[in-house]
């Protein structure tokens, strides 16, 4: 409850900041101070202190769940969003005139993660998922004057609402389709045997408006204009928080309304798994730019989430919250870096190791995390997945069709790591005065938080059992 | 109990923080001698762990941290058998290529001899772990610095052939993973000392413990299989192997043709025999005949070779491929065989590469064709090679032919006809032997040995001590059978 209420409150102050501040850099630091008192009060409401449970406590009618489970989750994604504003906090003061208000939508779009990991009804999914979209449709358009972030955000905006309406038809049969008639996720009575086909129809709908939001293939066709043509601050915003945010509702989603009827629809997560895996790492290997190469790898992590999806059990839960905290502080991480590149292609990178050695070291740590090599954050969340998979005990092979893909991965993800250190640079890649010393720091951070969740997981997953 | 830190230990984290401190030494000539200190203070605790191998030493070799316990996991270390052979390979070559190279110059020379310490960390990881995840991580790990070294000080074709490298090798690890994780969920719970309880474990013990179905192990038994025959490299997997050895500094070469092919072998005498038995009967011709076929036509192939480099790549592939016939040859002599040879091939073609590299050093030449003469100019030199290229063939004497002469008698006992086919393989490595030192060790010089001097002290004594454990270890193998001997009896009798 802490979350939904402090961030929705700050929002509304960063928004009316605007008005009585003037100074350009002050929203950045009240959004930070923000962050951090929102992530402490998350974290006192998970009791991760051990001095008794600190909440806000409405009565919501059971419309919202708070467990641990949730609760670990939004701690990693406010900690990611903690992490986001001080790499890139700078960044969003370029993008346009109205910083205040960026910094107050990206407090919305947490409101609506909030709600959406929390949700126990179907209605407050829906709310969840409008506040976490609208802003992001204006986010996605902030750059007022390039036609490319105005193409995007329309894109944008007319596929999600399509999206939207298409996951509400999908709660209204499910609402009409189950026998006690309820809106309750764990409510939803549909007797033994096949499914109704208005629940089998409500499910479809649901999975592709999921789809859509979490870019899982065959929905994901706006990702990568949409990623390419925001201002990339943002990018890096939506293809982690927002995006991981889509899965832990979908699981939350499956396992909780259609868990008992999991052999019915398995399938179509494997259909949905498989392709995703291959349309996100096969394009990615061909892109130039990249924005546009995270765009597609973004496609490709999240066919592993899917995993999540698919299997629907402990292992599995522990590890999308692993995976969403590496695969989000590596992607912030690359995003921060890439701001500051004078050149977006692959080349632009050519010789970083010269300059920056520094960043040129967090960066490989980065890729090497998204890659999936030992020792970092990406593997222990790629095996947890793989181990939940499995663990399911059917369609094995569908593991060992991940790893294929993972081991294509690697081809794009090294070819930057070969551009920065066997490359010899041919123009000043990276501005000098743009790299300062807590930018470093700040960086190294991240990356040691990686390693820290390839040696030792537990301290992740250890909150989700408090 | 007592023990205040266990040789496994010493061997995994010396190397590390060696490693680390190379990277903040700004001086050349400073981190080379701190990077050759370092290599010799392992090499001394390797040596010292050789007095104490006995059961009743089992608390020096033995270490287990809590890690991970909950998904059944622990740090489990233990230098014992085969592992403890290789981790003594390990740590007997870095000494001598640092010694071999000391002259050569770097770029960036401390992260240089900061990435090749931090190989030898990974591979010692790989050789002491007992527990699937560890060694899975560190299998991974050792990888990642031998990446960088090449690719940044190798040739000018280093990055495309490197990254292949990268490719097949990280493909069949992640083959391998899932394999693991298959087998992990068939092992049954595992008890920690604090209590927990984990519903599966990835101890080495429970997964020879595990009661897979024949059928099971029969699939999963590739998934492993493919892995460490990328690694060795056997064929059809090897396709990697020539370009990366072409195109590598030497030195990393030498830690790849001399140790990191055995963690294949390793792999494939600690993890997959023991853990698949109901497989092996079954796949044991197939693979024995792809191993003989890789023989011949590795041999074949390094006839022909004009590129020194290469040559000596196609017949490391023939040489292992021999080691990893005889390893499905499951039989005692076939065993203690590949146990010594594999440390004598890593011995010899580390000398070989030595050789190599001083001659491309000079001339600029590695083309056999353009060479010549090399015998009146250095003689020193001829010597030391002549020495390691009739260890190579496995002339009596040398140290493998005591190895090679088990591993035949192995295959022998196996089968006849792959015997006398594997066999041949010693006539066409004499053939492609005795060629490369005709043609570069005698003749007339030309203009491009003319000036060829030869060999400084560091490198007369890096090739000496090899020449010494050639001789040694072909007089006296005892030592060695000895230390392998209950890891092979254990083997056998699965």
């Amino acid at each position: 409850m802490n979350a939904i209420l402090l961030t929705a409150v700050w929002g509304v102050v960063m928004m009316f900041s605007g008005v009585f501040i003037k100074s350009k850099t002050a929203p950045k630091y009240l959004a930070i101070a923000g962050i951090i008192i929102i992530f402490i009060a998350n974290l006192l409401e998970l009791n991760a202190f051990g001095i008794g449970v600190l909440h806000v406590n409405i009565d919501t009618k059971e419309m919202l769940n708070i467990s641990s489970f949730n609760l670990s989750f939004l701690a990693v994604v406010f900690a990611c969003t903690l992490l986001f504003f001080l790499l890139s906090g700078s960044d969003i003061e370029k993008v346009g005139d109205d910083v205040s208000e960026y910094f107050g939508l990206i407090f919305f779009v947490l409101c609506g993660v909030s709600l959406v990991s929390t949700y126990n009804t179907l209605l407050l999914l829906f709310i969840g998922i409008e506040i976490l979209s609208i802003p992001l449709y204006i986010l996605t358009g902030s750059d007022k004057r390039n036609l490319k972030s105005n193409e995007a955000a329309l894109k944008y905006f007319l596929m999600g609402a399509f999206s939207t309406g298409i996951l509400l038809m999908g709660i209204a049969f499910i609402y009409g389709g189950n026998n006690n008639g309820s809106f309750y996720i764990n409510n939803l009575e549909m007797g033994e045997g096949p499914m109704p086909a208005m629940i089998a129809v409500g499910l479809v709908f649901m999975v592709i408006a999921l789809s859509f939001k979490v870019s899982a293939a065959p929905f994901h066709f706006w990702t990568p204009d949409v990623y390419d043509g925001a201002p990339t601050v943002f990018t890096s915003f939506m293809s982690t928080i927002v995006k991981v945010a889509g899965f832990f509702a979908f699981v939350r989603l499956f396992e909780n309304a259609f868990g008992k009827v999991q052999p019915q629809w398995q399938n179509l997560i494997v259909f949905i798994t498989v392709l995703t895996l291959l349309i996100g790492n096969v394009t990615a290997v061909f892109q130039q730019s990249v924005k546009r190469m995270l765009a597609y790898s973004s496609i490709a992590q999240a066919g592993f989430m899917m995993l999540a999806v698919f299997a629907l059990n402990n292992t599995a839960k522990e590890g999308l919250v692993l995976y969403a905290a590496a695969y989000s502080i590596a992607t912030i991480g690359i995003f921060a870096v890439l701001i500051k590149m004078n050149d977006y292609t692959i080349d632009g990178f050519n010789g970083l190791a010269k300059t920056q050695p520094q960043l040129a070291l967090c960066t490989t740590v980065f890729l090497l995390s998204l890659t999936g090599i030992p020792l970092t954050g990406g593997f222990m969340s790629k095996f947890f997945m793989l181990s939940a998979a499995a663990e399911t005990g059917t369609r094995f092979w569908l593991i060992i069709v991940a790893v294929l893909f993972a081991a294509i991965s690697a081809y794009y993800y090294f070819r930057v790591i070969q551009a920065m250190y066997f490359k010899e640079a041919t123009t000043v890649v990276i501005d000098e005065k743009e790299i300062t010393r807590g930018f470093k720091i700040t960086l190294a951070i991240a990356a040691v938080l990686i390693i820290a969740i390839g040696i030792y997981p537990e301290f992740i997953i250890g909150w989700m059992y408090h | 109990m007592g023990t205040f830190i266990t040789f496994p230990e010493l061997l995994l984290w010396l190397p590390l923080l060696i490693a680390l401190g190379c990277f903040f030494i700004k001086k050349e000539s400073v981190t080379k001698s701190f990077a050759l200190l370092g290599s010799l203070l392992v090499l001394a605790i390797a040596i010292v762990s050789l007095s104490y191998t006995s059961a009743a030493f089992k608390t020096y070799n033995d270490v287990n941290y809590i890690w991970l316990s909950h998904i059944g996991t622990s740090f489990y270390l233990s230098l014992e058998g085969a592992g403890r052979l290789l981790a003594l390979l390990t740590a007997v070559c870095f000494p001598i290529i640092f010694i071999s190279t000391y002259k050569n110059s770097y770029k960036n020379a401390n992260a240089f001899y900061g990435l090749m310490m931090l190989s030898q960390c990974g591979l010692m990881g790989v050789f002491v772990a007992k527990d699937a995840l560890v060694f899975y991580f560190f299998w991974e790990l050792a990888l990642i610095p031998v990446y960088f070294l090449c690719s940044r000080w190798g040739g000018e074709k280093s990055i495309q052939a490197t990254f292949k490298f990268f490719v097949y090798t990280f493909t069949g690890s992640l083959l391998m993973l899932t394999g693991i994780i298959y087998v992990y969920l068939h092992t049954g719970t595992r008890a920690f000392e604090d209590g927990t309880i984990a519903q599966h474990s990835f101890a080495l013990q429970s997964f020879y413990n595990t009661t897979l179905t024949a059928g099971e192990q029969g699939w999963l038994f590739w998934l492993f299989f493919v892995a460490f025959a990328i690694k060795m490299p056997v064929f059809p997997f090897h396709s990697w192997q020539p370009d990366t050895y072409d195109q590598s500094p030497t030195s990393v070469t030498m830690v790849l043709s001399g140790i990191m092919v055995k963690m294949g072998l390793f792999g494939v005498i600690r993890w997959l025999i023991p853990v698949f038995p109901l497989a092996i009967p079954k796949v044991t011709t197939l693979v024995m005949v792809l191993c003989i076929a890789g023989i011949i036509y590795a041999s074949c192939i390094a006839m022909v070779q004009d590129n020194l480099k290469k040559l000596v790549a196609y017949s490391s592939i023939a040489h292992i491929g021999l080691m990893c016939a005889a390893v499905f040859a499951m039989n005692e002599i076939a065993l203690q065989g590949v146990m010594i040879q594999m440390f004598n091939h890593g011995i010899n073609i580390i000398g070989l590469w030595i050789v190599i590299d001083i001659i491309e050093k000079q001339t600029g030449i590695k083309n056999m064709s353009q060479l010549g003469g090399i015998a009146q100019k250095a003689p020193a030199l001829t010597i030391m090679l002549v020495v390691i290229a009739f260890a190579n063939i496995a002339l009596p004497l040398t140290n493998a032919f005591v190895g090679e002469f088990m591993l035949f008698t192995g295959v022998f006992k196996y089968s006849l006809w792959m015997a006398v086919i594997s066999g041949t393989s010693v006539i066409l490595a004499g053939v492609y032997t005795l060629n490369m030192l005709q043609k570069v060790l005698y003749g007339n010089t030309n203009a491009v040995t003319e000036n060829m001097k030869d060999i400084s002290l560091n490198q007369k004594l890096g090739l000496g001590l090899i020449v010494v454990m050639v001789f040694i270890f072909g007089i006296y193998p005892q030592p060695m059978i000895e230390l392998t001997k209950t890891a092979v009896s254990v083997l056998v009798s699965k």
